[in-house]
């Protein structure tokens, strides 16, 4: 190991694996306003239009949404923000100083809006300082639709995005366009950023604090998602160190890659199926590669990035039919827009509280024709008879009895135009607050499937917000409280019929894997790059035993117990030199 | 030119939903129309401007038309100012 050197960064290993490269700070809220003269005043009108256009449409959306559900009231300050765009005094104003100074737009659309914010931050009133915030932030979807395409074109080689905060869209974004690890000053393990770089790939360290002063663009940055350490501008040993590592690692992924088409059975022949969580359709050649069989988790809210807006039927329908096609003969389970909380939520509503808020079935059944929409693309991909469809944040009766009319309904609808369909589509809903954990059996009976969600369930059972690093502590997955509600969702949803998966995090955790087996899973779906990790597990184990492992887990008072008892089975039963990489 | 002394009578004042009313009433006829208060002088047909001023309940303002639909701009926007923005 190498010392430990004051080169060295703390905070929290968000997605496995290591890199090395330039760092490349992305600093999101403050927008470096460059100022240089421009030679061509008709590309640079040319280019404010369009940035006013975008914005437009962007807070078309916004406005829209917010004015059928808030109300017009208040609504109106996006459609004052909207007519900004329009302004013919302001807009006037910009286009004569870009001609007349012939400097870039953003410099100049920056002094121009900040004057009117100036006059506000003088008055009295406190209101007007509130009225600077939303110039302030018109301004700044302005500039950054003034600088979108620099921005991505500005990464050409290989860097280390850093940034204070990472939006799962940003995530996104950069791993098209040569991201090689995140590091980012805030969020938790299970933030959806996080999620995502796990989901493609990328090594991520999170909660840094700091690390976008203590970074600085170019510096050449190791990532270790392992130990969530980041190693800036580092000497040659310890180059020379993690470059061996990322050697071993390969060859362990090569070996583990030999696993690929052989079944995750115990040694005793109990056999699980591990399926694939899917974001997005570029991560399905990972997923297969990796050997799942199919996909237990088809999140669609990254939909609204890919098309800019909420999707049309037609466009959803397109995505499912490849995906379902892609895939077969295994199943896919496309879970409905699951929007808010952390989510990406595709305006702006401030809510105080938005993981007790608007969201999941909520959001779903208050926006009708955005569920129908959904529904009506998910039935008719369902032909290939491949298709389940996944129902989120359910709490009560009556939203499964609500939701399950509604589908009934665009079912009679398609049957009535002679659209074929699965009229035989598995509908299940995700049990991922305790409301739900606690009814299982009576809900496993309304539907063919419950799917436990354990980043959710463990943060509403234990009130720890996730993504708040001064509380992550406390988001425990071997809290007994969590283990127990597990075991009870499972024995009820079970004894009722119903078929009974895990798709949060948790199965991912290499920890988690002989518990949740022994608890009685028959199947779980983790993000691609986790697959040959849980298989692996579970080719060494007897389920006879850990079936008492689990027993004895269900027995005990705290995390502790509980976690010391699952690390030494692991060190004794699963000596591999596995443990020499992580 | 038309200018028309006008009070503030609505609780909430000049917030953001009546200046976007304003502005957009102000965009339906050629004449200019300006705002002032306490010496300043704001276009009204600018949204930006018109969110610049705080304009409380009870606080007075001026309001100046100028152009061939003068006469028809100040009858409008007035009467939006003496319905206290339809907030009363």
């Amino acid at each position: 190991m190498v010392k430990k050197a004051d080169n060295i960064l703390n905070g929290i290993a968000a997605a496995p694996g290591i890199a090395i490269a330039k760092a490349h700070l992305y600093l999101k809220e403050i927008y470096e306003i460059n100022g240089d003269p421009i030679t061509d005043v008709d590309e640079a009108i040319e280019s404010l239009n369009a940035a006013l256009e975008k914005s437009k449409k962007e807070l078309g959306k916004v406005f829209s949404l917010a004015y059928d559900k808030l109300g017009e009231k208040r609504a109106a300050i996006f459609e004052a923000q909207i007519m900004i765009l329009d302004d013919p005094v302001l807009i006037d104003n910009i286009s004569k100083r870009i001609k007349k100074e012939k400097k870039q737009p953003e410099y100049i659309v920056n002094d121009e809006i900040s004057k009117y914010q100036e006059l506000m931050n003088s008055s009295k009133e406190p209101y007007m300082k509130e009225r600077s915030h939303d110039i302030e932030d018109i301004k700044n979807r302005i500039i950054r639709n003034l600088k979108k395409k620099k921005l991505q074109s500005r990464i050409k080689e290989d860097v280390i995005i850093v940034s204070e905060n990472i939006t799962p869209a940003d995530t996104v974004l950069f791993s098209r366009v040569n991201a090689l690890g995140y590091v980012t000053n805030f969020g938790g393990l299970t933030s959806h950023a996080a999620i995502v770089a796990r989901s493609l790939n990328i090594p991520a360290v999170v909660g840094v604090h700091d690390s976008t002063n203590k970074i600085k663009d170019g510096d050449t940055l190791i990532v270790d998602g392992f130990h969530g350490e980041i190693i800036v501008n580092p000497d040659a040993k310890q180059l020379i160190f993690y470059n061996k590592k990322i050697k071993k690692l390969t060859e362990y992924d090569t070996e583990l890659a030999k696993l690929k088409d052989k079944p995750a059975v115990t040694l005793d022949g109990r056999e699980i199926i591990i399926q694939g969580n899917l974001d997005l359709i570029d991560e399905l050649g990972l997923t297969i590669q990796n050997g799942a069989r199919g996909l237990g988790l088809v999140r669609t809210e990254q939909l609204f990035q890919e098309f800019d807006g909420f999707p049309d039927e037609e466009e959803q329908y397109k995505y499912y039919k490849e995906l379902s096609e892609k895939v077969y003969p295994e199943s896919i389970t496309i879970r409905a827009f699951d929007i808010g909380g952390d989510k990406v939520l595709p305006f702006d509503v401030k809510e105080p509280n938005p993981f007790l808020g608007w969201r999941g079935i909520r959001f779903l059944l208050d926006n009708k024709k955005l569920f129908v929409s959904q529904i009506r693309a998910i039935l008719r991909a369902s032909v290939n008879k491949n298709i389940k469809f996944l129902i989120p944040m359910i709490t009560s009766m009556k939203e499964i009895r609500t939701f399950k009319s509604i589908i009934e309904d665009c079912k009679n609808d398609l049957l009535k135009n002679d659209i074929a369909f699965d009229n035989d589509m598995k509908i299940g809903i995700m049990i991922e607050v305790p409301s739900a954990a606690v009814l299982a059996g009576e809900f496993a009976e309304e539907v063919d499937f419950l799917s436990i969600g354990t980043n959710d369930l463990i943060q509403y059972l234990l009130a720890v917000d996730r993504g708040n690093d001064i509380v992550s502590e406390s988001y425990q997955e071997f809290h007994p409280a969590v283990v127990r509600t597990i075991s009870h969702i499972i024995i009820h949803g079970k004894n009722a019929g119903a078929e009974v998966s895990l798709c949060g995090e948790m199965a991912a955790d290499i920890l988690a894997v002989p518990l949740l087996v022994g608890l009685g899973l028959d199947s779980i779906s983790v993000s691609a790059s986790a697959i040959p990790y849980a298989k692996k597990i579970i080719r060494g184990i007897l389920y006879s035993e850990v079936k008492e492992i689990a027993e004895k887990c269900l027995k005990m008072k705290t995390e502790n117990e509980i976690s010391l008892l699952l690390k030494s089975f692991l060190e004794t039963h699963l000596k591999t030199e596995s443990q020499n990489l992580f | 030119m038309i200018e028309k002394k006008v009070r503030i009578i609505n609780d909430a004042g000049l917030h953001t939903r009546p200046a976007a009313t304003i502005v957009k009433l102000a965009a339906k006829f050629k004449s200019e129309f300006f705002i002032v208060k306490d010496g300043i002088s704001i276009n009204g047909k600018s949204i930006i401007g018109v969110m610049t001023l705080a304009a409380e309940k009870g606080s007075e303002v001026i309001l100046s038309f100028e152009g061939d639909d003068e006469f028809e701009a100040s009858e409008v926007i007035l009467d939006y100012f003496n319905r206290g923005f339809d907030e009363m």
